[in-house]
């Protein structure tokens, strides 16, 4: 980008800088006005010392935090701004950056188009100079229709904002998620699941996520901050790995603030324990296949791992020690946050680098697990809190919408209570369990037998111990419902047909239950799909189908309100929905694991085929 | 000019690069050519030994303008080398060693839990090591 025919007011070597840093944004010419020119110089010399090329990216964050926009917001901001792209904030993408803040403070949506106007200049709160006022009335975007997702979101956002609220719409970095069009499919996790393209969406939230994370600590403006910083944190992208990872570079010390390579002491020990739960003897090997399934489970695409592998496996035994493994890990753990792969191992994550930090913590571990504990659950608290707060802001906003949205109120206050249960399990499957439990004397005991499969044990080991709770399980709101209702069949047929034995036995009495509630209620799904649009996240549905298949029953008998009922049949169908999601997923990865062991079969075939040509007298090949 | 191609006991290729990249359609013909070479080789050792000398194939023939070498690991994993006559610096030493550190690249490969025998080779640790390779000799 460079700044066309700004005047010469700016600096002349942040003017200069800016037309060299000619990167991501594919040769933008963007007109800037003296005023503007001079504030964003003033603000690119605030975030980064003369010297630098970049903005650092904790200045940076807090900049942009301080601008008031929601964190969906910040990253889509980041993403269009090429700082993704370029991986970092260089002078281009700063001011870029800021056009796109002061657009969205105007109400604008975030897109470059809208940043060629002529726009006031964006307000940062927490700076003393501040000069514009925004605005844009995004009373009017209130009235939008409510049946795209993110634009659902972004237009709540947009009115939070300018009404001041301090409060985030529970599902803002789902929106990230959603910005790139149409991903219904994903189920709300991974967009880094559907290929490398996808996985710029994840980059963004990088950006947003670790610098507005670690500087949450480092904010004054108490709750919201706490509260934006701990939404951040709630990557959707990002799985549990990631989840607690970010928590806990927000929970540490930011000295290495902008090193995504170098291991924090929290990120090491959770690197530890899950060493631990892999292989109890912290001197010993894991071996490959072991690895192999654990990290899996991370869902990145096979051919990342392999790579991931490939820098953390210095010695090339087929075995991760220790240092290896915080190294695999923490590297998985970099590229779902979006970080691009390095073509070498830093020098942060070299094996003998990390032995010697590695032993340490392991003596430490008691003064970190004091230290870190407090504030993860300060953390979920906070998240909590945050959820109900939102799930209590969405009454007054759904209700001139949908009389459903009460529904997703209730759930979500329910979800932040099971959810406080469970500090430590990860939301997934250990969600499901803690919602099971409740309802494990109406429900299904079957389904309680489903969670204990070694499969989901073993799953359960996988994820992240740090609880994000309400993850903003936004995702597959509208298109998939539909697409939802397919799996649905299928996978009934496919745990009928005996795919495996644990999972079979809990399934059939849920589709029964929910294609029952589905055939009753057609009416009901496009107001769920809506409904969906506000709910709070993975927990959510997790738990409202468990809700809303014990609520199904209680809507069966004839003295209850109809309102209910139908509310009820809704979280009924959303439940059984969610429930074959994971058993999806469950099968899924039953499937991939069952394709190594194949794998490894075929491995030993070959070998021992060699070893029968070789006793062979005549080899005939 | 050299190729590099690394086939599989299926003959199907896991791994051809060629450097420089004219003409590579020959190469890779050549490569296919030689494997009947190469099986020719392997099943006249017979009752073989297994020692680096047995995997060494040696030249497998003299054509035009290059020379063909051969070399088969233990699971009979086929490389092929294909090399330019003119270059008659390269002695038989040489080869061999390539061939090794191809070797040992390739059961780095193998070691990575995440690489299916069978499946292409994408390792950039094994394109750097090719990549290097080549450039020496060219």
């Amino acid at each position: 980008m460079e700044q066309g025919p700004a005047g010469g007011s700016g600096p002349a070597a942040a003017a200069a800088a800016a037309a060299a840093a000619a990167a991501g944004t594919g040769g933008l010419l963007l007109p800037l006005s003296e005023t503007e020119q001079q504030r964003y110089s003033e603000l690119f010399s605030r975030c980064c010392p003369p010297p630098e090329a970049a903005a650092g990216g904790s200045s940076v964050g807090e900049l942009f935090r301080a601008s008031q926009l929601p964190p969906d917001t910040l990253h889509q901001i980041t993403e269009v701004c090429g700082a993704k792209r370029v991986g970092y904030f260089g002078p281009a993408q700063f001011y870029i950056a800021l056009k796109l803040i002061a657009a969205a403070q105007s109400g604008f949506p975030v897109r470059i188009e809208s940043i060629k106007n002529e726009l006031p200049l964006p307000r940062f709160m927490a700076l003393k100079n501040d000069t514009e006022v925004r605005y844009g009335t995004p009373a009017e975007f209130h009235g939008v229709k409510f049946q795209v997702p993110h634009a659902t979101l972004e237009k709540n956002s947009y009115k939070r904002t300018d009404e001041g609220d301090k409060q985030e719409p529970k599902s803002p970095p789902m929106s990230p998620i959603c910005s790139p069009p149409a991903s219904p499919s994903t189920y709300q996790r991974i967009p880094l699941s559907y290929g490398y393209g996808k996985a710029r969406s994840g980059l963004e939230q990088q950006h947003g996520a670790p610098y507005e994370v670690r500087h949450s600590t480092h904010q004054q403006d108490g709750p919201s901050s706490g509260n934006y910083g701990a939404k951040s944190a709630l990557t959707c992208s990002t799985p549990n790995r990631s989840l607690s990872v970010e928590r806990e570079q927000q929970d540490s010390s930011s000295q290495y603030s902008d090193d995504p390579w170098r291991i924090t002491e929290e990120q090491r020990d959770y690197y530890i324990n899950q060493f631990r739960s892999l292989q109890p003897d912290l001197n010993a090997f894991i071996s490959g296949s072991v690895a192999k399934n654990f990290f899996t489970k991370s869902k990145l695409p096979i051919p990342e791992l392999s790579h991931i592998w490939e820098l953390s496996d210095v010695d090339c035994d087929g075995a991760l020690t220790l240092p290896e493994f915080c190294a695999a890990f923490h590297l998985v753990v970099a590229r779902k946050n979006g970080y691009q792969l390095p073509e070498t191992l830093p020098e942060t994550l070299l094996p003998e680098y990390l032995q010697a930090a590695c032993l340490k913590p392991v003596r430490e571990c008691a003064l970190f697990d004091s230290y870190s504990e407090p504030l993860p659950s300060s953390q979920q608290t906070r998240d909590f809190s945050r959820a109900e707060k939102s799930s209590t802001e969405e009454v007054p906003d759904n209700s001139t919408l949908l009389q459903d949205g009460k529904k997703d109120d209730k759930q979500a206050v329910k979800v932040s209570t099971t959810l406080k249960t469970i500090p430590k399990e990860f939301q997934h499957l250990t969600v499901k369990a803690a919602a099971q439990e409740p309802n494990a004397l109406r429900a299904r005991p079957r389904s309680r037998s489903y969670s204990s499969t070694s499969i989901e044990d073993a799953m359960k080991k996988g994820e992240e111990p740090p609880t994000p709770p309400p993850r903003p399980q936004k995702s597959h709101s509208r298109a998939s419902s539909l697409d939802l209702n397919k799996i649905f069949q299928q996978n009934t047929q496919a745990v009928r047909s005996g795919w495996l034995p644990p999972p079979p036995p809990a399934l059939p009495p849920r589709p029964s239950v929910s294609q029952e509630v589905v055939l009753a209620q057609p009416p009901s799904k496009p107001a769920r799909r809506k409904l969906r649009t506000e709910a709070q996240g993975l927990e959510t549905p997790e738990l409202s189908p468990t809700i809303n298949v014990t609520s199904s029953l209680p809507a069966v008998k004839p003295h209850l309100p109809v309102q209910k009922q139908s509310s009820k049949q809704k979280r009924a169908i959303q439940t059984a929905i969610r429930k074959n999601k994971e058993a999806n997923a469950v099968l899924a990865r039953l499937n991939s694991e069952l394709q190594q062991q194949l794998k490894e079969v075929h491995k030993e075939r070959i070998a021992l085929e060699t070893q029968l040509e070789q006793l062979r007298p005549v080899t005939v090949l | 000019s050299r190729q590099c191609g690394l086939l599989c006991s299926q003959n199907y290729p896991l791994y051809i690069r060629s450097v420089p990249t004219e003409n590579e359609l020959k190469f890779h013909y050549t490569v296919h050519t030689s494997l009947d070479v190469v099986d020719e080789k392997i099943s006249a050792m017979g009752k073989a030994l297994v020692d680096q000398r047995e995997l060494y194939l040696g030249l497998l023939y003299p054509t035009e303008d290059y020379k063909v070498y051969g070399y088969v690991t233990n699971s009979k994993v086929k490389f092929v080398m294909v090399v330019d006559s003119s270059n008659t610096a390269l002695r038989d030493n040489e080869i061999r060693s390539m061939f090794r550190k191809l070797h040992n690249s390739y059961t780095d490969i193998m070691c990575n839990p995440f690489y299916n025998p069978g499946d292409r080779i994408h390792s950039r640790a094994f394109d750097t090591m090719v990549n290097s390779m080549m450039m020496q000799v060219c």
